[in-house]
This record gives structure tokens, sequence and C-alpha cells, in this order.
């Protein structure tokens, strides 16, 4: 406990200490505003017109979160199936493989084009993005089963669901918890990339928009919300991932928790 | 009755076709009569490694069993509890297996393959990654479960001294290839004591199995 607030600590001292070297910089060698405002006036673009940060913020939060949802649950059923039967590992395999070797960004007009503006495609490319980190994982998670641990599930006589459920999908778990913590960063940029090519709404938009505006100050209000955005989301799943496994994060840190009385 | 011969003589394989897990190649195999084509009914099976299922505590691993054969865990729980308590793991129910050392892991294990009062039970050198006390406390408290409610055991090792001191009959098994090489009835009285290890009668079965196995050209690298 004690050396984690101590690093969170020298973490935020780290950050500081660019933020006051940048402020600066941009002082010293008068840098015009449109080129690389100063932090304290994005802070104060920020705290000046809230409401517009919220506005777009929630927005991408919400195609954001979509998308990472979409991509949870359509990863875990793609998983089982490819772990469940050779054939769909097989063909499904390959072809999500070969997909993945496609830069998603170049995919992306294509959904605006079948799914429209709204946030639909924004949720269908954070989906996108976002999913082959659950599959890749979560099908690791289901085939890393020692094989003993199967065969007890065959001398008890269990079918493949109780094997499944009781045996190998909680197994994976901590496999989906770290594809998930992968995923969500993945499903925020998802979103970007939707909101960059069409939209009228989200912080893809706002940068966009005050990019053409000149309004840099802006787009680093927008650019310091994605970076927290992410920051709280990463934090939530990994929080997530000690409440649903006691048992797995007290073996991670079987060190550490012998330091506490 | 105790199987033992050294690595890569067949006696896991042997114990897993017992088991319904593998098939074999010629011949008939049967248990209780019935030729085996998949896992026995009342089979309880432990392994070298524990394999535990880490997010289950221990009493929900010692029920797994009634789980996977679909009874009312109501009524198997005081039995899972009176098997934990017999093998020295009272007051453990509600702990989870990273908790636990090797050799309580190992009785935990014990306990779910006795949970439901299997007719047969298929051990496969399941204390062979344990220290050497541990093994004879767990050597002392299997003889007593099985006192208790005498089953059929089959029970691979490559410890000699083990397969003799748990072993009602041992069967010696040799490799290259993969052959039974001599059944030995082992009559002592139980329960047997752990200095019983030391009798003559017991030291002469250990020393009738050796010189087999030396006959056979186990030794010749080392021991000699």
């Amino acid at each position: 406990m004690k050396s984690n607030s101590r690093n969170a600590l020298f973490v935020i001292a780290v950050l500081l200490g660019c933020a006051l070297l940048w402020e600066a910089l941009t002082r010293l060698f008068k840098v015009p505003v449109f080129m690389l405002p100063p932090p304290s006036a994005v802070l104060v673009a920020m705290k000046e017109n809230p409401s517009i940060f919220v506005y777009h913020a929630t927005y991408t939060l919400e195609s954001t979160l979509l998308g990472f949802a979409l991509a949870v649950v359509l990863g875990v059923v793609l998983a089982v199936a490819i772990v469940q039967s050779r054939l769909v590992e097989r063909t499904l395999y390959t072809v999500l493989v070969s997909l993945n070797s496609v830069p998603k960004v170049a995919v992306a007009p294509l959904f605006i084009l079948w799914l429209g503006t709204g946030i639909e495609p924004k949720i269908a490319i954070a989906a996108m993005i976002a999913i082959f980190a659950i599959v890749i994982d979560m099908v690791h998670g289901l085939k890393s089963v020692e094989p003993e641990m199967l065969d007890l599930g065959r001398a008890l006589k269990g079918s493949r669901l109780k094997v499944l459920v009781k045996i190998q999908f909680p197994h994976a778990l901590p496999s989906l918890f770290s594809g998930m913590k992968v995923a969500i960063s993945l499903a925020l940029i998802g979103a970007i990339v939707g909101e960059f090519v069409a939209a009228k709404r989200g912080l893809g938009y706002l940068i966009l928009l005050s990019q053409g505006q000149f309004d840099t100050t802006t787009m680093f209000g927008a650019i310091v919300i994605l970076a927290l955005l992410g920051i709280v989301l990463f934090f939530i799943i990994d929080a997530l991932e000690r409440l649903a496994l006691p048992w797995h994060a007290s073996r991670r840190q079987e060190g550490a928790v012998a330091v506490v009385p | 009755m105790s199987l033992v011969g050294p690595s890569g003589c067949g006696k896991s394989t042997f114990l897993r076709c017992i088991a319904g897990l593998e098939r074999i190649s010629a011949g008939v195999l049967r248990v209780d009569g019935r030729t085996v084509s998949e896992p026995p009914d009342k089979l309880g099976m432990v392994f070298q490694r524990d394999v535990l299922l880490d997010w289950r505590t221990v009493l929900d691993n010692v029920l797994l069993p009634i789980e996977f054969r679909d009874l009312p865990r109501s009524t198997h729980e005081p039995r899972a509890r009176e098997l934990l308590e017999m093998i020295g793991l009272a007051g453990f129910e509600k702990r989870y297996p990273w908790e636990l050392s090797g050799g309580m892991r190992q009785r935990v294990a014990i306990c779910r393959a006795l949970v439901d009062d299997p007719s047969l039970l298929l051990m496969d050198e399941p204390f062979a990654a344990l220290d050497a006390f541990t093994r004879d406390e767990l050597n002392l408290e299997l003889q007593n479960l099985w006192l208790r409610s005498p089953k059929t055991v089959v029970f691979v090792t490559h410890n000699i001294s083990e397969a003799v001191f748990l072993g009602d009959r041992v069967v010696v098994m040799a490799r290259r290839p993969g052959r039974v090489e001599a059944v030995l009835d082992v009559e002592l009285p139980r329960p047997r004591p752990l200095a019983m290890r030391d009798s003559p009668e017991f030291v002469a079965h250990a020393a009738r199995i050796r010189a087999l196995f030396e006959t056979l050209g186990e030794f010749r690298k080392s021991a000699r």
C-alpha cells in the first residue's frame, strides 16, 4: 500500500513537472496560442465553458461503453464457439485474424455508409476495434485449462456445458479481464475514429471543429478529457476485476499481501 | 492395490484406461464386470496435481462431483464436512485453495474424490509432489479413510516403500515394452503404523521388488 501511494505521488509529480515545463517554455518563447497554448490557458478554457466539454464527452463515453459492451458479449460468444468446435476454430479464427490485419481505421467510412451518421456507426467501429482483444484473450483463457482439470470433468461424466460453465469459463475470467483492459482503450479509439469520419457531436467532432477554427486551446481541452476518460475507464475495469475475482487478485499479489497486518 | 514401476512403463496410462479417459488398443478391460468404454459410474480420481478450482472454497471444491452429477447439494454437504474433518481440515471449509499448503490441497482433492462414495478410487501418483513428511502423513490418513470405508483403490506410485505400505497387492510394472512383471501379495496387518516400514517382513517385500527392478536393469546407471 505504502509503495502504491508513493508511486502515485511520483506519477503526479512527473506530470506536474511536465506541465510546468510546458507552461514555462510557451511563455519564454512566446509561442502563439493557436500553435501551442500553455496548460493554464487550456485549464481556463475548460473552466469557462465546461458544458461544451461535458456535452461532447458524454456522447463519446456513450458510444465507447456501448461499443465495448457489444465487443465483450460478441467476443465471449465467439471465443466459446471457437473453443468448442475444431471446424469453427479453423474457419472463424482464420477469418478473424485476417480481418484483424486490415487497418480498421480504413474501413470506418464503410460503417458510416452502412449505418448512417448517428451513434450506431461509432458503436460499431468501437466494437470492431475492441473485439479482437476480447476474443484472443478469452480463447487463450479457455484453452489454458490444465488437461487434468478436463480429465476430472470427464471422469465425473460432466456434460460439455457443465465443463464449460463450471471449469473452463471461470478459469478464463482473468484472461477476459486482461482482454477487457486492452479493449476499453481500443473502444475509445474506435469511438473517436467514428467521430472523425462523420459526426455532429463527440470529443472527436469537437477536435475537428476547433481545428477548423484554429481554436487549439479547445482541442487540447478535448484531448485532456480523452486522456482522463481512458485512465478512468481502465481503472474501473481494474477495480471490477478485483471485485469479481478476489481469488485471482490475491494470488497475483501474494508477496504484497504478507506485509499488511 | 498399488501399481509400482519406473516412469514410462505405462502405469498412468493403465490408470487412465481404467478411468475410461483413454482407449485400449487391444484386449478387453472390464470394471465390475462391465467393459470400459466411458468413465465408470462410481469413480473417484486423484491426480498428481490437485487440480482444485481456485475460485471455489474448499467445501465447494469437495462438492464439485455432486454438482456434476446433479445430486442435491444439501444432502451431501454433511458428508463433505465429515470427510474434511476426518482428514484434518475442519475449520477450513470456507478457505480458498491459494490459502492452503500443498499437502492440504491434496487432502482436499482426496475428499473431492471420496465425496460421492465411489466404489473405485484411482490415484495417480497423488503424493509425488509432496515432501517426505507430508507424504507419510497422507499415507496414514489414506489408510484411515480406507479402513473406515474399504473400497477398491488403485494407487500408482514410483515409490516402492509407499507401494508396499499402502497395498494389499503390489503390481510391479516394467518398461520397454510396458508390461506387468509381477504381482505380490502384501499380507501385513492393518492399521499399519509408519514404524512397520522397518519390520523384517516389510523390508523383505520392498527388497523383493527392488531386486526385481535390479534384474530388469533399472538401476544399471545409478546404483551400481
